[in-house]
């Protein structure tokens, strides 16, 4: 029997306590432990994005840290983002626009948008293709995600 | 025969409400919020968790496997090899899928399964996985197809002989599966009339799917027997029907729902661990999730053909294509069904040639059994031939579209594998390349720009459905087809249009295998035709249902109701003055009439119409590091009538990137030891936000008459000329033709190297 690391931790402004083996990452607890399934898992490795959430208000891969590095932190996830029952506005465009398909990277495209968008409304098409080359999509080519980006962004400036 | 199969009742001049807008799809709701539930997003009571031992050998005797240790860890529930599945034959479609499963003889590439546990955690069925002792007799290994043909190479199969050979090879063990020879007319005479000849060799390198969904499953076998899967498929029938056929199981003990899918592409058309997971979950008597990890999907799963091709191609003068001969050879991994086929047929199926001789052989070698990938084998042997095809046209000193247009086919010409074209849009589709704003403007200055043009035959088949009307008025639709990025959507678009309702007021939802009968896998680009087929021919039946219900109500004969925009009418006001009855007022009283109204249809849906894209792109090469840049990308391509274009487009645009990775970067790289050195994303680099440009669309619509909708497939055919119009952008731009996929950085430098030399 391996030992387990208490964890407690925020996510998306609620309190979580979990026991995780010292190998469990931030995305088995999220996942597994929280049954919180909306961070996906596309490689383990850092490479793909699908896994982004936000750790202490800075975008993250879930799959790269440790349960037990998670401990007090707070961590904001895709089912944080719409708020009282309203859709962020990218959640919105990403739907009007088509940003989506299989739609198996969106949660993570999404939160890692949101971190460019809250600081950078106003991004320009080059900003979002780099801020967001940590994410793979292998369904739309990308072109209908940058779009509702920057529609998103156009909202956000004129809320 | 159904009627609608022989009688589509399309008409060109009609105006829809529905079909042809863009609404939001129903799913994506949520897969936005992180609702939507992937194959890994289930959980049961009691799950253990199972782990795969694989082969690090490329080929070897699996001489025996000792399981004693790994049964003895606490918490390890189950183990399972070969001894847990019944023996099939070798060399048979059984006897193939279950040794692609789990090794049984042999291994035959680096990750061949050959064990699997189910244990109470992941901890403890990977600790499990390496107290299993596996003896093997290494063996010497070939992973390229051309040297696996070379007499004298490792023969994988002792029991294999060539399909097709003669003579005095034919009855020598090889690794040659299959000789074909597709031909017509007469192709030395066909080069004797030839003012020009292009003559050139071709390869290309596997690449994968990519599929960000990692394939996940839970299976639960109770003990009677009854199995329940719930997994990611493109094809939840197929799975049913191939577990029965290697495990003994009747199918009707089995149950796979499918989840939503991440991605498949072709890759998810051919089960992996769902065997495994199964076979699993019966002895341990419990429900047990398996995971692949990214590398285990990289050396495990389906990438693509890798391909070898020598194309001679010649023409007149006056443009006319007279000859075209080719030799291909394919990988398809240790086991036959590699599609080879697809490319054979469609070589040239863009232009009408009189002489034409198509030699293809398919190889066995020591690397993962190819899957299909949109257009299985067509994009990367176009490749090949929309290289000649440019090289011509520019030897002639004919502009690259006039060239194509000139020898393109219309309705009424006859394939080379016997299809008669009917309504097809190929010189629609030239022609608005032609006119289009990308192929108008100036190459820019340090730039090249390539054209290609694509085909595929789109397909139908199989396919089961049923529709039933709730006493409120809604539409439910129950699908066999997989969803792979939206059709639940173009379905419910279908039957909204059908009834004159809002799309809002029906849902698609996928169905399980129990609650339809046999579906082929959504491939093909099939699923929007075939399904459609079978909702509107549902639609249909239930509005004649409504309307002999109204007749009932009123007391009228049933000829005297209409049915428009979601209300019975009567016919004119001879039939009598009767308020029109709303779909809510009919089902809401059927139990005063004759019980619920549904219905199904079961069909071999015919009628697909081929379709045809011409892909233009502008690249610049950097000649200090052979990096390609593409700058624009333009898709013109026929989709016949749209259902939602920007669902359209989005097939478009994803095929493009695809198209951008295979031609530019994917493949995979084997090290001297048989081993895949680039299991991962990092090395194995699919295209990023920022490596592309946005994709442009021009989209025609020749409507395929056949279709009640009149819409094409469109899932396969905007794959099929990209590296092909890639390759040729890279020729203009440094002026020398890049011949290998992919195109990679130290290939090109090594290309203008030897071009300055």
């Amino acid at each position: 029997m391996s030992k387990k690391y208490h964890v407690s931790l925020t996510v998306n402004g609620d309190e979580y306590e979990c026991l995780a083996e010292p190998q469990m990452t931030l995305l088995d607890v999220l996942r597994d432990e929280l049954k919180l399934t909306g961070t996906k898992e596309g490689c383990a490795t850092g490479d793909c994005g699908a896994c982004s959430v936000m750790v202490d208000g800075r975008l993250t891969c879930s799959c790269l840290v440790l349960a037990p590095e998670a401990e007090g932190r707070s961590v904001e996830t895709i089912e944080g983002m719409a708020k009282d029952g309203e859709l962020h506005p990218l959640q919105q465009k990403f739907l009007e626009m088509n940003g989506l398909q299989c739609g198996i990277c969106t949660p993570g495209i999404l939160v890692a948008a949101k971190a460019l968008l809250d600081r950078k409304p106003d991004a320009d098409e080059m900003e979002i293709r780099y801020w967001l080359a940590g994410n793979l999509c292998r369904c739309t080519g990308y072109d209908k995600i940058i779009r509702a980006v920057m529609a998103a962004g156009e909202e956000m400036k004129g809320a | 025969m159904h009627d609608i199969l022989e009688k589509s009742g399309f008409n060109p001049d009609a105006n829809y409400k529905v079909v042809g807008t863009s609404p939001i799809k129903h799913d994506g709701y949520d897969k936005v919020t992180g609702r939507a539930k992937f194959s890994a997003d289930a959980f049961a009571p009691g799950m253990l968790v199972g782990k795969v031992l694989r082969s690090p050998h490329p080929h070897a005797i699996v001489k025996s496997i000792d399981t004693s240790k790994a049964e003895k860890l606490p918490g390890v529930k189950a183990v399972i090899t070969r001894e847990d599945f019944p023996e099939k034959k070798a060399g048979t479609g059984a006897g193939d899928m279950t040794r692609i499963a789990m090794a049984r003889e042999k291994v035959y590439w680096e990750g061949h399964p050959v064990a699997a546990v189910a244990a109470t955690s992941e901890r403890i069925a990977k600790k499990a996985l390496k107290l299993i002792e596996v003896d093997y007799e290494v063996l010497p290994f070939v992973i390229d197809e051309v040297e696996a043909m070379q007499p004298g190479a490792p023969i994988l199969h002792d029991y294999l002989r060539t399909k097709g050979a003669t003579g005095a090879d034919a009855d020598k063990p090889t690794n040659i599966v299959e000789r074909s020879v597709l031909k017509q007319g007469d192709i030395e005479k066909g080069f004797a009339e030839a003012d020009v000849v292009i003559e050139r060799s071709f390869d290309s390198k596997p690449m994968h799917q990519g599929y960000i969904e990692l394939q996940s499953c839970i299976a639960n076998t109770s003990d009677d027997g009854q199995v329940d899967l719930w997994c990611c498929t493109q094809a939840p029938w197929v799975y049913r029907d191939r577990l029965t056929a290697i495990m003994d199981i009747d199918s009707s003990k089995i149950k796979i729902q499918q989840s939503e899918l991440g991605g498949g592409f072709g890759g998810k058309t051919t089960f992996y661990i769902e065997p495994l997971a199964v076979a699993l979950s019966r002895k341990a008597k419990a429900a047990v999730k398996m995971t692949m990890t990214r590398a285990e999907v990289l050396k495990g799963t389906g990438p693509v053909s890798g391909t070898h091709a020598k194309i001679k191609i010649g023409a007149k003068k006056d443009g006319t294509i007279v000859a075209a001969q080719s030799e291909l050879s394919f990988q398809t991994g240790p086991y036959t069904g590699s599609a080879f086929v697809n490319a054979q047929q469609a070589i040239w199926t863009r232009y009408d040639i009189a002489n034409v001789e198509t030699l293809c052989y398919e190889v066995v070698s020591n690397r993962p059994k190819v899957a299909s990938f949109r257009a299985p084998c067509v994009p990367q042997i176009i490749f090949g031939a929309e290289a000649v095809i440019t090289e011509l046209a520019q030897a002639i000193g004919m502009d690259e579209l006039d060239f194509r247009l000139k020898n393109a086919v219309a309705k009424g010409h006859t394939t080379i594998y016997g299809q008669k074209f009917d309504e097809i849009g190929l010189i629609e589709t030239i022609e608005a390349a032609k006119n289009c704003d990308h192929y108008k403007s100036p190459v820019p200055e340090g730039q090249g720009r390539g054209i290609a043009c694509g085909f595929w035959f789109n397909r139908g088949g199989e396919t089961t459905g049923t529709m039933s009307l709730a006493p409120d008025g809604t539409v439910n639709i129950i699908l066999g087809t997989a969803d792979v990025a939206g059709s639940r959507m173009s379905m419910a678009m279908m039957a909204a249009e059908e009834f004159g309702i809002p799309v809002d007021r029906v849902r698609a939802t996928l169905a399980d295998t129990n609650a339809l009968g046999f579906n082929r896998v959504t491939a093909g680009s099939r699923t929007t035709f075939s399904s459609g087929m079978v909702v509107v021919n549902n639609a249909r039946q239930i509005i004649g249902e409504l309307c002999s219900r109204a007749a009932k109500m009123w007391k009228v004969p049933e000829e005297g109701v209409i049915f428009e925009d979601g209300f019975c009418r009567p016919a004119s006001s001879n039939v009598g003055d009767f308020e029109p009855m709303s779909m809510k007022e009919i089902s809401s009283k059927t139990t005063y009439t004759m019980g619920a109204i549904s219905a199904h249809s079961e069909m071999n849906v015919t009628g697909a119409g081929p379709g045809f894209a011409v892909h233009i792109v502008d690249t610049e090469v950097d000649k200090e590091t052979g990096f390609v840049a593409v700058k624009r990308y333009t898709i013109v391509e026929d989709a016949g009538k749209m259902i939602s274009p920007i669902q359209v487009e989005g097939q478009l645009q994803g095929a493009a990137v695809q198209a951008i990775g295979w031609a530019l970067n994917e493949e995979y790289i084997y090290g001297a030891d048989g081993r895949l050195q680039n299991a991962g994303f990092l090395d194995y680099r699919m295209p990023v936000a920022s490596d592309v440009p946005m994709i442009d669309t021009v989209i025609v619509e020749v409507p395929n008459p056949k279709h009640p909708y009149g819409l094409r497939g469109v899932g396969e055919v905007p794959l099929t000329p990209g590296p092909a119009a890639i390759g040729n952008a890279i020729a203009n731009a440094i002026g020398v033709r890049p011949t290998s996929l992919p195109m990679s950085p130290p290939k090109l430098l090594a290309l203008m190297k030897s071009a300055k030399a």
